[in-house]
């Protein structure tokens, strides 16, 4: 089980670098109310050779976007694909009408979804050093010596990443390489997704003729594009209010280490409007983006909503709605989402962290007055949040709903490391690996 | 379930965004660099290959070119721009006139394409009696030749007869006689044609003596020996032969040695000019020697 993890989330990273060394990489992420597809060129000045640690903008000099393209999305829903041929035509779609503004073939793609029930656990390793400087292969002992949860059939590891090394007694190691000790031990952040969601989108990917480079949660990148540098550090959680799902993410030390997802969205929203008003989905939609909101004011009393209709009946067709009426339907369904968030948030036990940033983000934080709201449900600490800038990113896509798309090339452009980057440990290897024959021959003379 | 599918494709397919999937990979095809450099430049060339085979393989289409590409280049050269229609020769004299006509046989009016100019250019110059000759058409269609003539300087008494040579030892032309061109000095012996320059340098020294000179005998093809009326000789060194002819002269000068009777003055050896008598000078000069000595034997 745990090698074929390896290696195929091996075979990823390792296409992921051929499509940097070719320059040209696309951003795929597959949401429920859109499909979003930027390609990014990495010419820049640290396109070349190791760098150690982050280089100057976070990585972020490094790329460009050349081509970007939003469609509606099709056949998705709950951040899942559920109609697979509709999904590959939005797909086709973006990915066409970004390559035509790149004016460039690309062949590799890194895409992020929101839904299939994430998972999160937090597992621990421990290890005695054989001699006592931390080396790679140790690195890799530890890792390997985590204690699987049985995270159940069905599921795939999508993110596993080491996020603290204790040697000893001293703990919030970034890196022990090369440090001496007796006793190594690591804290790693897991994160598993349904694997039908995983193989639906593989198979999507597969018939667009493009190649999977990379695959993330929707939350996590919109975390590392919404949160800024020192909410990271200290701690903070990123709610990506999407269409179909929202999810949440918390960083700490510039990790994630807990993730999870709620299946409420703006499309619950929508859905409402649409059933409260009897008003078609697509007018629904335009209602909410343009008159939406989640507090009432004497104001909204008198201002009158046109909402229209198409029957032929003068009466139907030419009903109003007040914006307070509006409001009364779409804030409890907002309400019931941020409920929903806190609940996940307390149950990971957010309230104990030193640091409660909130940080809202995605195509829902958009709801005027939501932060009031929001700070009302999850604590005092609530700001809207909007990706952070990279070069070359159309206007059109600088809004929040754009987080992860965002947050995607800089995972692109500066990934952190996963289980699978480090070493295999000896003991994995084939049994008649030359290098096993090394270490024996090694530890024997 | 067949129903529903229709009438699905029916509400989707007049507003689907989505390019089909044929569209969508032609589209990828042809953003796909080398795919876009064949069609740039390899479709391009080959088509146009083709083409050109496809018309050269007949081979009537070929005669049809060739003859069609001779037409137009006739109907070109025969412009009447093009046409010369007389030859002008400047600088020569009649004799030489009349051999370049001869050898350089034209019927005009003719196509200056026609014309080889450097080949004609090199067949007059072959010409003994000229030196070097300029060929090139004039404006009016007039083929202009100059020629600059070899000036002869020399005559020289060969086995072929008697030639002139110019001042570089280069033929002129054939005399009949040697009186034809008194002006000139006379040159003889062996390999004499090979060392004018020198001959020219020594009769320039000899300017003084040019009313009794003959002429200059080569002799062993290395030296000279100036012939002078009376069967006197001045027998010259290889080596500065001017200095040695301005020596005699100066002698001459001095003791008025020419008009002696001597046949040979030999100045081979540079530090030691000799004489040579004639018979009868000798018997004189041994009997006023015994006179002076009181020989009374004769």
């Amino acid at each position: 089980m745990m090698t074929n993890l390896y290696e195929s989330q091996r075979a990823m990273r390792n296409m992921r670098k051929a499509a940097m060394q070719r320059g040209v990489v696309a951003i795929l992420d597959i949401g429920t109310s859109k499909v979003a597809c930027l390609v990014l060129r990495f010419d820049g000045p640290e396109h070349f050779g190791e760098q150690d640690g982050i280089g100057s903008m976070a990585g972020q000099s490094s790329f460009r976007v050349i081509g970007a393209a939003t469609t509606r999305s099709r056949g998705v829903s709950f951040g899942e694909i559920d109609a697979m041929q509709e999904t590959e035509r939005a797909i086709r779609t973006a990915v066409q009408a970004a390559q035509k503004m790149a004016n460039v073939r690309v062949d590799h793609v890194i895409a992020c979804f929101s839904g299939a029930q994430p998972r999160s656990y937090g597992l621990a390793g421990e290890i005695e050093l054989q001699d006592s400087v931390v080396t790679e292969q140790d690195i890799a002992r530890v890792l390997s010596a985590c204690d699987m949860p049985d995270y159940g059939q069905g599921r795939e590891v999508l993110h596993a990443q080491p996020v603290n090394f204790a040697i000893d007694h001293r703990s919030g190691l970034n890196d022990p390489r090369g440090q001496i000790g007796n006793r190594l031990a690591v804290d790693m952040h897991m994160m598993t997704v349904d694997s039908t969601a995983i193989q639906n989108l593989l198979y999507c990917i597969k018939r667009c003729d493009l190649e999977l480079a990379g695959l993330a949660s929707s939350a996590y990148v919109s975390g590392v594009s919404s949160l800024v540098e020192d909410e990271q550090e200290l701690g903070a959680a990123c709610i990506d209010l999407g269409g179909g799902a929202t999810g949440l993410s918390i960083f700490m030390k510039k990790h994630m280490i807990y993730s999870d997802g709620v299946r409420l969205g703006g499309e619950h929203v929508t859905g409402d409007i649409s059933k409260g008003l009897q008003v078609p989905l697509t007018v629904a939609e335009r209602i909410k983006t343009f008159y939406g909101g989640v507090v009432a004011t004497g104001m909204d009393d008198r201002e009158m909503i046109e909402i229209g209709g198409e029957t032929g009946d003068w009466e139907h067709d030419r009903r109003t709605v007040s914006r307070a009426e509006l409001i009364g339907i779409m804030r409890p369904r907002v309400e019931e989402i941020l409920e929903e968030v806190r609940a996940r948030l307390d149950a990971a036990g957010f309230d104990r962290l030193p640091s409660q940033q909130i940080v809202l983000t995605g195509g829902g934080s958009q709801i005027p007055g939501l932060d009031g709201l929001a700070s009302r449900i999850l604590g005092q600490q609530v700001r809207l949040g909007r990706p952070l800038r990279v070069q070359g990113l159309p206007q059109a896509a600088t809004g929040a709903a754009f987080a992860s798309s965002v947050g995607l090339c800089l995972f692109a452009a500066h990934p952190q490391d996963e289980w699978w980057d480090f070493e295999i440990p000896a003991e994995r290897y084939p049994a008649r690996s030359l290098r096993r024959a090394v270490k024996w021959f090694r530890d024997n003379w | 379930m067949r129903q529903m599918k229709a009438s699905h494709r029916e509400n989707t397919s007049p507003r689907d965004p989505a390019p089909s999937r044929l569209s969508y990979r032609y589209q990828r095809l042809l953003l796909t660099p080398l795919f876009r450099t064949f069609l740039r430049v390899g479709l391009p060339m080959g088509a146009a290959f083709a083409l050109g085979m496809a018309v050269l393989g007949n081979a009537d289409n070929r005669d049809a070119i060739a003859l069609r590409i001779t037409e137009i280049r006739n109907s070109i050269e025969e412009r009447p721009e093009f046409m010369v229609k007389l030859m002008a020769i400047d600088g020569a004299s009649p004799e030489v006139n009349g051999d370049i006509r001869e050898i350089v046989p034209i019927d005009f009016p003719l196509s200056s394409f026609d014309l080889d100019l450097e080949e004609m250019r090199l067949t007059i110059a072959e010409l003994d009696a000229v030196a070097s000759a300029e060929v090139r058409i004039r404006a009016g269609g007039v083929l202009q030749i100059d020629v600059i003539e070899r000036i002869p300087s020399v005559v020289w008494r060969g086995p072929q007869g008697v030639e002139l040579l110019d001042s570089t030892g280069h033929r002129v032309g054939a005399l009949i006689a040697r009186a034809e061109r008194p002006d000139l000095p006379l040159l003889t012996g062996e390999g004499a044609e090979l060392a004018v320059p020198e001959a020219l340098d020594l009769f320039a020294a000899a300017e003084p003596l040019a009313s009794r000179v003959r002429g200059l005998v080569r002799m062993g093809e290395r030296r000279w020996d100036v012939a002078l009326d009376r069967n006197q000789r001045i027998l010259l060194p290889e080596e500065n032969p001017v200095e040695a002819i301005e020596r005699v002269i100066a002698l001459d000068h001095v003791q008025d040695l020419m008009a002696r009777d001597l046949v040979v003055i030999d100045m081979r050896n540079q530090n030691r000019p000799t004489v040579r008598l004639a018979e009868t000078a000798v018997t004189e000069l041994r009997r006023i020697r015994g006179q002076v000595l009181g020989d009374t034997t004769q």
